[in-house]
C-alpha cells in the first residue's frame, strides 16, 4: 500500500503493525518519560554505515515495505545496478516504523538516500540542514519534469532536495455500471453534487461513501473543499500557519461541508478505507472521495475495470484547476551527500527507464517523468494522469503540506468531531495551531 | 582493651569480597533505577517547561508555562481523557474487582473442575492488552462482529457500531479490559483464600455465622494484605490503561487517555515534546497520589510494628 496505506492497514493487521511500532519506539528508551535524546544515536541505526564516499556503492533506505512496492523499488535498483555496475545496499523498513522514527533516522545514520514526500513535510527536514540539495540531479533530469513537480521539489532555501517517483490523484471514485444503471452523470458544480446526493439517497444509497477511523481521509474533504471555496494559495498558507484558522474563510469550509455531511456513510468513524472501499465494490454507495490507491482494494479484474472517477466539482475560486495528487520519491540524507554513486542513483529515478521499471511492478500509481511508459496504462490510469497534467496546481494533502504535530494531533481529533455531530470550534484550531507551530 | 576487641573484629567480618559484593549488590540497582527511572523523570520535568522539535538539543528553548496553559485550556482532549481515567477506575474498582473476587470465592469452593475454570480466566492475564484489543474487535465489529449477530442487527442500520460510535465505544474498550483484568483479580484472592486460616471460618461457623457473614466479617479482613495490593493493582491499571484504545482508534474520538495523549505529542513525526512532556508530568503527579498512600500506609505499619 504504497501511497495513503501508511496508516492505514486492515483492523487486525494494523493493530499489530502499530502495536510492533509502539513497542519499538517506547524501546527509545522510556519515551513516555523523554529519554529520547539519551538514546537518539541507538536508534538510527538501521541502516549500515560507512562507505559513504566509495562511488561504487550506495545504500538505499526504503520505508516502501508492502510487497508490491517493496518488489518495485526492486525492480529499480537492479536495473540501475544492471546499467551502471554499481551496488545498491537496500534496507526496507515498516512504512509506519520509517515515518516515525525519521527524526532519529536521519541524525544518526541514515542511509545515502532514501524515499520520502514532497511538501512540507520534506521541506521541514531540508529547513533544519538534514538532507543533502541534489541541484546537480535537477540539471540533469530537470527537463523530465513539469513545472508543478519542480516546484514541489525545491526546499525553503530554493535549491533542489526532491526527486519525485510516482504520484496519485484525489478524486470521487464510482462504479460506471451503477452509474449508467441509474442514469447518474458527473457533477460539475456544488449545486450538482449536492442533488446527486439527493437523488443517490432516495434510491437508497449511501451518496458519498466515507471512512474516518484512521483520522486522516477527512483531511482529503477538508483540502478540497477548501481549495475549492478559497483558492490553492489559502490552502498553502493555512497548512504553513501564515493564516490564521479563526477566520471566516476556515468557518466557511466547514458550513459548505455541513451541506455533505447527511449524505456521507454515517458510520464512517467505525470504518478504514478499505471498508468503505468494500462497500463502494459492492455497490451500496454511490461514490467514495479518495485517492486513486482505493483501486487496490478491487482485486477482481472485472471491478476494477468498472471503476471511474471524476474530480472534486468547483465551489466558488479556481473551477476544478488544483487537485490533491501526493507525490512520492527520493531524498539524499546529508551523509549521502558526498557519495556521487548515490546521486547518480537519484538521476536514474528521475528518468524514464527507472520509473518504468517501477511502474512494471507497481501499475497503482502515476509515474511523474515525463516520457514514461503508458501503453501499459489502464483507462483509469490514464486519465488520472490526464487528471495530473492539467492541474494548474497540485497540493500534497493536508498531512504532507502541514506540521505533523498539526495534522495528527490536532486536525484529526476535530474532524472526527466534526464528522460527528457537525460541530468545529475554529478559535481552539486557531490556539492549538499557535503552540504548535511556536513550538517547532 | 578487651571492650574495643570485638568491635574491631565485627567490623573485619566484612571483607573486601564481601564489600565488593555488597557494592555491586546495591549500586547496580541504584544505578538503573537512576538511570531508567529518576533522569528521565527529572528530564521529563525539564522538557515539559521547553519547547522542542526533538531534533537538535540546541532547538531546546524555554517555553515557561505554555505547555500547561496548552494542556489546560487549548488542548480539546485532557478533560475528556481525564474523565475517561476516572471513568475507567471507576468501572475497574466497582465491576471488574468484585467480579475478579467472586469468580475466587465460587471456584475456592471445591467445585468439579475448579482447575479448567480458573486456567480459562487467567487466559486473558497472560495476553497483552494489546491483543485483548484485537480479540474484541471480531466480537465487536458493527458487520461481522459476534455481539452484533447475537442481537440479530448484523447487518442492519441498527447495528451498534461499538468502537466507532463514541457513546458506546469507552464501555466497549471498559468490558475488554475487564475481561483481563477480573482474571488477574481472581489469581490474587484464590492465592489469598488459600492463605485464610481454615480455623477461622470454622471458628465463625461455631458462633452460628452464615456463609455470607463469614466471608465479609472473618475472611475478607483476614485478606487485608491482599486487598491492598488489589486497591494499588486496580488504579495502576485505570491510569496505565493504553493499549486496548490504542489498538482500537489510537486513542481518539470518545477514547481519550491521558496516558493515549502522551504517546500521540512524544512519538512519532508529530511529536512537540514539551506538550508531550507536560501530559506525562500530569500523569506522573495524579500516580503518585496512590503511590503515595499505599507506601504511607506500608510503612507507617512496618513503623509501628
Amino acid at each position: 500500500m504504497a501511497p495513503h496505506g501508511d496508516r492505514s492497514t486492515t483492523g487486525i493487521g494494523s493493530a499489530r503493525i502499530d502495536r510492533r511500532t509502539l513497542l519499538k519506539s517506547m524501546g527509545v528508551g522510556a519515551a513516555g518519560l523523554a529519554g529520547i535524546p539519551l538514546l537518539a544515536a541507538c536508534t538510527g541505526g538501521s541502516g549500515p554505515s560507512g562507505s559513504a564516499s566509495a562511488s561504487t556503492s550506495l545504500t538505499f533506505g526504503s520505508g516502501s515495505s508492502d510487497d508490491v512496492p517493496k518488489a518495485a523499488y526492486k525492480a529499480v535498483t537492479d536495473a540501475f545496478t544492471k546499467k551502471t555496475n554499481i551496488a545498491v545496499a537496500t534496507n526496507v523498513v515498516p512504512h509506519n516504523d520509517f515515518q516515525n522514527k525519521i527524526a532519529t533516522y536521519l541524525q544518526g545514520s541514515p542511509d545515502d538516500t532514501f524515499t520520502w514526500f514532497a511538501g512540507y513535510r520534506m521541506q521541514y527536514y531540508a529547513g533544519k540542514g538534514l538532507l543533502a540539495p541534489v541541484d546537480d540531479v535537477w540539471e540533469k533530469i530537470g527537463s523530465n519534469f513539469s513545472g508543478a513537480m519542480k516546484k514541489a521539489s525545491t526546499g525553503p532555501d530554493g535549491k533542489m532536495y526532491f526527486v519525485p517517483n510516482y504520484n496519485y490523484p484525489w478524486g470521487f471514485f464510482y462504479r460506471k455500471s451503477l452509474w449508467a444503471e441509474k442514469g447518474y452523470a458527473a457533477p460539475k458544480t456544488f449545486d450538482e453534487l449536492k442533488t446527486l446526493c439527493a437523488k443517490m439517497k432516495t434510491d437508497g444509497l449511501i451518496p458519498i461513501e466515507f471512512a474516518d477511523k484512521d483520522g486522516w481521509p477527512a483531511m482529503g474533504t477538508f483540502d478540497y473543499l477548501n481549495m475549492r471555496l478559497n483558492g490553492y494559495q489559502f490552502h498553502m498558507d493555512l497548512t504553513a500557519h501564515k493564516e490564521s484558522w479563526d477566520q471566516k474563510k476556515v468557518s466557511d469550509v466547514f458550513d459548505t461541508w455541513r451541506a455533505l455531511l447527511p449524505f456521507q456513510n454515517p458510520a464512517a468513524l467505525g470504518m478504514t478505507w478499505q471498508d468503505a472501499a468494500i462497500s463502494l465494490g459492492a455497490k451500496k454507495s454511490g461514490m467514495y472521495l479518495l485517492g486513486s490507491f482505493v483501486t487496490q482494494q478491487f482485486t477482481d479484474a472485472a471491478t476494477l475495470a468498472d471503476i471511474d472517477f471524476f474530480p472534486f466539482p468547483e465551489i466558488a475560486m479556481e473551477g476544478q484547476d488544483a487537485v490533491e495528487a501526493p507525490i512520492d520519491g527520493l531524498l539524499l540524507s546529508k551523509k549521502g551527500g558526498d557519495n556521487q554513486a548515490a546521486r547518480d542513483f537519484m538521476a536514474f529515478l528521475g528518468s524514464a527507464d527507472g520509473q518504468n521499471a517501477y511502474a512494471a511492478v507497481d501499475a497503482s500509481n502515476i509515474a511523474t517523468v515525463k516520457g514514461a511508459d503508458t501503453s501499459k496504462f489502464s483507462a483509469l490510469n490514464k486519465k488520472c494522469a490526464d487528471t495530473i497534467a492539467n492541474a494548474k496546481s497540485i497540493s500534497q494533502f493536508f498531512d504532507r503540506d502541514a506540521l505533523p504535530a498539526m495534522a495528527n494531533n490536532v486536525m484529526i481529533p476535530a474532524l472526527q468531531g466534526f464528522v460527528k455531530d457537525g460541530t468545529i470550534d475554529v478559535k481552539n484550531l486557531e490556539s492549538q495551531a499557535k503552540a504548535l507551530y511556536a513550538a517547532q | 582493651m578487651s571492650a574495643t576487641l570485638p568491635k574491631a573484629r565485627r567490623v573485619r567480618r566484612l571483607s573486601t569480597p564481601d564489600k565488593v559484593v555488597l557494592g555491586v549488590m546495591v549500586g547496580v540497582p541504584t544505578l538503573i533505577q537512576l538511570v531508567l527511572v529518576w533522569i528521565p523523570t527529572l528530564l521529563s520535568i525539564l522538557l515539559s517547561f521547553s519547547r522542542w522539535n526533538g531534533l537538535t538539543l540546541s532547538d531546546i528553548r524555554p517555553a515557561g508555562t505554555a505547555n500547561y496553559d496548552f494542556v489546560f485550556k487549548d488542548s480539546p482532549a485532557f478533560w475528556p481523557a481525564v474523565q475517561h481515567n476516572l471513568l475507567w477506575l471507576g468501572f475497574l474498582a466497582l465491576i471488574a474487582t468484585p467480579l475478579g473476587l467472586l469468580l475466587a470465592v465460587l471456584l475456592d469452593q471445591q467445585i468439579r473442575g475448579s482447575k479448567i475454570y480458573q486456567s480459562i480466566f487467567f487466559v486473558p492475564v497472560m495476553l497483552s492488552l494489546a491483543l485483548v484489543g484485537i480479540i474484541w474487535q471480531l466480537f465487536y465489529q458493527k458487520d461481522n462482529g459476534l455481539l452484533n449477530f447475537l442481537l440479530g442487527t448484523a447487518g442492519t442500520p441498527q447495528a451498534v457500531d461499538w468502537f466507532g460510535d463514541s457513546s458506546v465505544n469507552i464501555w466497549a474498550a471498559m468490558v475488554a479490559a475487564t475481561w483481563r483484568h477480573a482474571g488477574y483479580v481472581m489469581i490474587l484472592y484464590l492465592a489469598g483464600l488459600k492463605g485464610v486460616d481454615a480455623s477461622l471460618k470454622e471458628a465463625a461457623a461455631l458462633d452460628g455465622a452464615n456463609a455470607v457473614q463469614t466471608f465479609f466479617r472473618v475472611v475478607f479482613p483476614a485478606m487485608r494484605p491482599v486487598n491492598i495490593v488489589i486497591v494499588v493493582i486496580t488504579i495502576i491499571e485505570s491510569l496505565r490503561a493504553f493499549d486496548v484504545v490504542y489498538v482500537i482508534n489510537k486513542g481518539t474520538n470518545g477514547l481519550e487517555l491521558i496516558s493515549a495523549l502522551v504517546i500521540q505529542y512524544l512519538v512519532g513525526e508529530g511529536q512537540s515534546i514539551g506538550i508531550g512532556s507536560a501530559f506525562a508530568v500530569i500523569l506522573l503527579v495524579i500516580s503518585l497520589v496512590p503511590i503515595t498512600v499505599y507506601l504511607g500506609r506500608t510503612f507507617g505499619k512496618e513503623g509501628k510494628a
